[in-house]
């Protein structure tokens, strides 16, 4: 409107263009100003996406309040670029297409510079055309299956080859396992995983006949078949253990059927990829001693920076009893990469943290120093620890150092030439066998 | 001076040696020393411990090593001390066997992992092979099936030849056919009988010592083992139909349990009740209330503590089903569209509330020591709580149809569903026995929480994934038919279990609604449908 007013009143043609370039950019410059002063008055938002209800709740809002900690706590140290932080939480409502509403309604409403959200790949499938089309930056804390990279979000939680390799590796030196079950919940995550697992067995040498996949529905709560069933693909004379990637609330029935059977993990051990002490805080774990579970933080490790992050994080919710979790410790790390990347960058422009996020490095809780890498990923420690009477875990075994996080798995046909490279070729999924940007996933 | 120092030098190795004997009595011996490492918290080292302890001879072996397994030895890093906590709650230090005060708090439980636990089992079960209770000796017996481990031949001869207890007796006879069947150096004779012994037991386990057999052995062996090997199969073959059974009929009995309250209410009142689910959800945080109670003040009644919160449950489902008949569904009897929205809504009301004082997180519900564990019958493991839950469900269907049958109240309830009008000027108080009805259907849902808190999660999410099925239940058997509510869920129950290792968990349940999808369409009031006057109405 503005502009049409001024150019009709210049009467030089020529005059009128750049009249009208200038006042384009003087109206970019006015708005941009008066948007970034209006949004970073005194504050900074961070918007805050996880479910506080429907069925993901009992594993995103201790996520959602894990944010508003670590807001907390920076805002104690004074704040970022000398500004509060100010929360913005929204309720998704365990809803997918609810989470792309939220998201839009976070970024252009609330003007908010980052989002910290989504639990399950659907919903950050759902939420990414959003983050893409309003160039704005996601913090993604949750182990996932892989195969993506997006400029946008950046993935905190482990790739495959930062959990479930490590897992198999270890099953298959430490305990000689020979005989493999992969159950899984039926959707993406396990689907993708048991796919780059039973690939990667296979180029170990391990016969089709000695794989199992068995796929259940959401919220399974007869196990009587299937664990019998494991029974018996166990009682074939070779050590044989289960992978596990059954999610969230069908974990209790399994165990629970697991120890009524008799299922001891001296016999048939099960390592899992989504049980975590949160999880385990609803089972009595006695009949689970031994079972294993392969993460990037357990509660139970000693280091003084997880010790102190427990307590403060204990003193934050006034429980003394508050478990820590995985998921945690990715948005712990997300976090402060964050505000490291927005002190470098000495903005909260969208553009100009993106560009600043790869290589920051900050330290983890387990006593390492986590990178962001121009993948996206970042690089953490894998542990695979045991279920201890007490519901906690004692890590039996760790990877020597840390691991960097594939976007793309090696173990695919489909996607091991490509990686994801935001530093030097501007792309998620640039194949380097033909050198072209582009490929499966984009 | 120079004297007396040389004497003092002189004297130095013979005072250090006094003091390394006063203060490191650990150092003394091979038993000592290996005890000393388990203070080293690493797992080679523990491992090496175990195998120096078992075979010491040693009488403090046992103790060790099972408190070990309990995670009642404790090593203090720092002073390489051991300890053991015995079972009756004495300490005593795990070198000399002499009895100790207290543990320091530098100590901490020797860390195990799963091989060392297997190291650990197998030790005792050497440790136990000569216990004086058959069950222990049976226990041992059964560890050395598994690990058929050659040493132990000699041990299980002299413990064979002493044996009287029968079970025992059969027991080490099985562990020692496996042990000659994997013997170098056993003759043929004894590897054929070793296999028919095995063969004889015919169970899982035998099944995996006979496959792991090494394919190097003569010709009559294999021949032999394989023999056995695809009778045994054949035998499990049948017992896997039986299983089948057995697992449907658990089913159909938590099906059943979860479908009989919607059968009131949605059966015989017709009123789409969305909000059942929540009832049940709601019985389920009755029985966590009462167990969190029983915890914290009476923790002796533990055991008890599902039979507490079974009337409990009923009561404050069933009131809180009075109170949405009186404030919500009366108004909407004869819409069922504008019912089945309301109770939909009072389902996410009633999630939410629970979610919020509760919190979202699962609730730790205990399995009371009746309803863990398993046994065998034949070769199939049958679980106590699903044991129990069988025999609970059909205790409440009983005990419902004969209230139905039998009672005032149930009288008046199946007047007012047959026919409201005539009831009502017969001097029935109709509105009552509605909210009568509709609290007694809320009410088992409830009682049906408690009892599906002993398998399922115990979180706000309970209840949904039981609706679906009940609603499937109830249709399926016939609306407004107990009898129907019964076969409807044994005949999915059953028919489930017997798709799912055919057609695997997914497809299965997919199989059972497009089954089911095509019943109605042959029969769409279900498998016993109402008749007469009761079905215009």
């Amino acid at each position: 409107m503005l502009i049409q007013f001024r150019s009709t009143h210049d009467t030089a043609k020529s005059l009128s263009r750049r009249h009208w370039l200038a006042a384009t950019a003087g109206l970019v410059l006015g708005l941009a100003t008066f948007t970034s002063a209006k949004a970073a008055d005194d504050t900074i938002k961070v918007g805050v996406l996880h479910s506080l209800s429907g069925t993901m709740a009992i594993s995103e809002t201790t996520l959602k309040d894990t944010v508003l900690f670590m807001i907390d706590e920076q805002n104690k140290k004074g704040g970022v670029l000398g500004k509060k932080l100010e929360a913005v939480v929204v309720d998704p409502a365990s809803n997918w297409p609810l989470f792309a509403e939220k998201a839009r309604e976070l970024i252009t409403k609330d003007k908010v510079s980052v989002v910290f959200g989504c639990w399950t790949s659907v919903s950050r499938k759902s939420v990414l055309p959003v983050f893409k089309e309003l160039n704005s930056i996601l913090f993604y804390p949750v182990q996932y299956e892989g195969e993506e990279s997006e400029r946008n979000v950046f993935y905190t939680g482990a790739a495959p080859n930062q959990q479930a390799i490590p897992a198999v590796d270890y099953l298959m030196k430490d305990e000689k396992v020979k005989r493999w079950v992969l159950a899984g919940t039926d959707y993406v995550y396990p689907r993708t995983t048991n796919k780059i697992l039973e690939a990667y067995l296979k180029s170990k040498g391990v016969a089709q006949e000695d794989i199992m996949i068995n796929y259940t529905p959401f919220g399974h709560s007869d196990w009587q078949t299937i664990v019998a069933d494991i029974k018996k693909f166990g009682s074939a004379g070779k050590k044989t253990a289960v992978v596990s990637t059954i999610n969230g609330d069908a974990n209790v029935p399994f165990y629970k059927e697991l120890g009524n059977q008799g299922i001891k993990a001296t016999d048939i051990p099960v390592v899992a990829f989504s049980v975590g002490e949160e999880e385990l805080a609803g089972i009595d774990t006695k009949p689970l001693l031994g079972h294993l579970a392969a993460w990037n933080y357990f509660e139970s490790i000693k280091t003084p920076a997880n010790e102190k992050f427990i307590k403060e994080w204990q003193a934050y919710t006034k429980n003394p009893k508050r478990t820590t979790n995985d998921p945690m410790e990715a948005t712990y790390i997300g976090f402060n990469m964050w505000v490291k990347a927005v002190e470098k960058a000495k903005s909260v422009d969208a553009d100009k943290v993106i560009d600043a996020l790869p290589g920051t490095k900050t330290a983890n809780l387990t006593g390492g120093t986590s990178e962001l890498l121009p993948n996206h990923h970042i690089t953490k420690p894998v542990f695979i620890g045991e279920i201890k009477a007490n519901g906690q875990f004692d890590v039996v075994w760790k990877t020597p150092g840390l691991v960097a996080g594939d976007a793309w798995s090696k173990e695919l046909p489909d996607s091991k030439d490509l990686i994801g490279d935001w530093v030097g070729k501007k792309c998620g999924n640039y194949n380097t066998k033909t050198n072209k940007c582009g490929g499966q996933g984009s | 001076m120079p004297t007396k120092v040389l004497r003092n030098l002189r004297a130095l190795p013979f005072a250090l040696l006094l003091i390394f004997a006063a203060v490191l009595p650990v150092m003394a011996g091979p038993f000592e020393d290996a005890v000393g490492k388990f203070a080293n918290d690493e797992f080679s080292d523990t491992d090496e411990a175990v195998g120096a302890i078992a075979t010491s001879g040693n009488p403090l072996a046992f103790p060790i090593i099972s408190a070990l397994q309990d995670g009642r030895l404790m090593a203090d890093p720092e002073t390489k001390k051991v300890y053991v906590t015995q079972p009756d709650g004495k300490i005593i230090d795990a070198a000399t066997g002499a009895p100790v005060a207290s543990i320091p708090d530098s100590a901490a439980a020797v860390r195990l992992n799963n091989r060392l636990r297997r190291t650990v089992e197998a030790a005792l079960g050497g440790l136990t092979l000569l216990s004086p209770d058959p069950a222990k000796r049976i226990q041992a017996a059964q560890s050395v099936f598994k690990t058929h481990d050659e040493t132990m031949l000699p041990v299980i001869d002299g413990a064979l030849a002493k044996e009287t207890n029968k079970g025992a007796k059969l027991a080490f006879t099985e562990a020692r056919a496996a042990i000659l069947l994997f013997k170098a150096d056993a003759t043929d004779a004894e590897k054929l009988e070793a296999i028919a012994t095995i063969k004889a037991r015919g169970d899982q386990e035998a099944l995996a010592l006979l496959t792991g057999l090494a394919a190097d052995q003569p010709p009559a062996i294999v021949r032999a083992a394989a023999n056995a090997t695809s009778s045994i199969q054949s035998n499990l073959a049948l017992w896997s139909i039986v299983q089948n059974g057995w697992y449907g009929l658990s089913l159909g009995s938590v099906l059943l349990l979860a479908a009989i309250g919607l059968a009131i209410t949605f059966g015989v009142m017709g009123v789409i009740n969305m909000a059942h689910g929540e009832m049940v959800m709601i019985g389920a945080y009755v029985t966590f209330v009462v167990q969190q109670t029983i915890r914290t003040s009476y923790p002796g009644l533990f055991d008890y503590s599902l039979l507490i919160a079974v009337p409990l449950a009923f009561i404050v489902a069933g009131a809180i089903g009075i109170v949405i008949e009186r404030t919500i569904i009366r108004f909407l009897y004869g819409r069922p569209l504008e019912t089945l929205l309301a109770t939909w809504g009072l389902s996410l009301v009633l999630q939410q509330a629970v979610r919020t004082m509760f919190g979202p997180t699962n609730q730790e519900v205990g399995n009371p020591s009746w309803m863990s564990g398993a046994f065998e019958l034949g070769q199939i493991t049958i679980t106590y709580n699903r044991l129990w839950i069988l025999c609970f469900t059909m205790a409440v269907f009983v005990i419902l149809l004969a209230m139905l049958r039998y009672t005032a109240l149930g009288l008046e309830m199946r007047a007012v569903t047959q026919n409201r009008r005539m009831a009502a000027s017969m001097g029935i108080a109709t509105s009552r026995v509605d909210a009568l009805t509709f609290g007694l259907g809320s009410g088992i849902a409830g009682i049906a929480g408690v009892a599906l808190s002993q398998i399922d999660n115990v979180s706000p999410n309970l209840g949904q994934s039981y609706i679906i099925d009940s609603f499937m239940v109830v249709v399926f058997g016939g609306v407004g038919n107990l009898w129907g509510t019964l076969v409807g869920a044994f005949t999915l129950g059953i028919a489930n279990k017997f798709l799912e290792p055919v057609a695997g968990a997914v497809l299965g349940k997919i199989a059972i609604l497009v089954l089911i999808i095509l019943f109605i369409q042959k029969r769409p009031r279900g498998l016993f449908a109402l008749k007469g006057r009761a079905v215009e109405a």
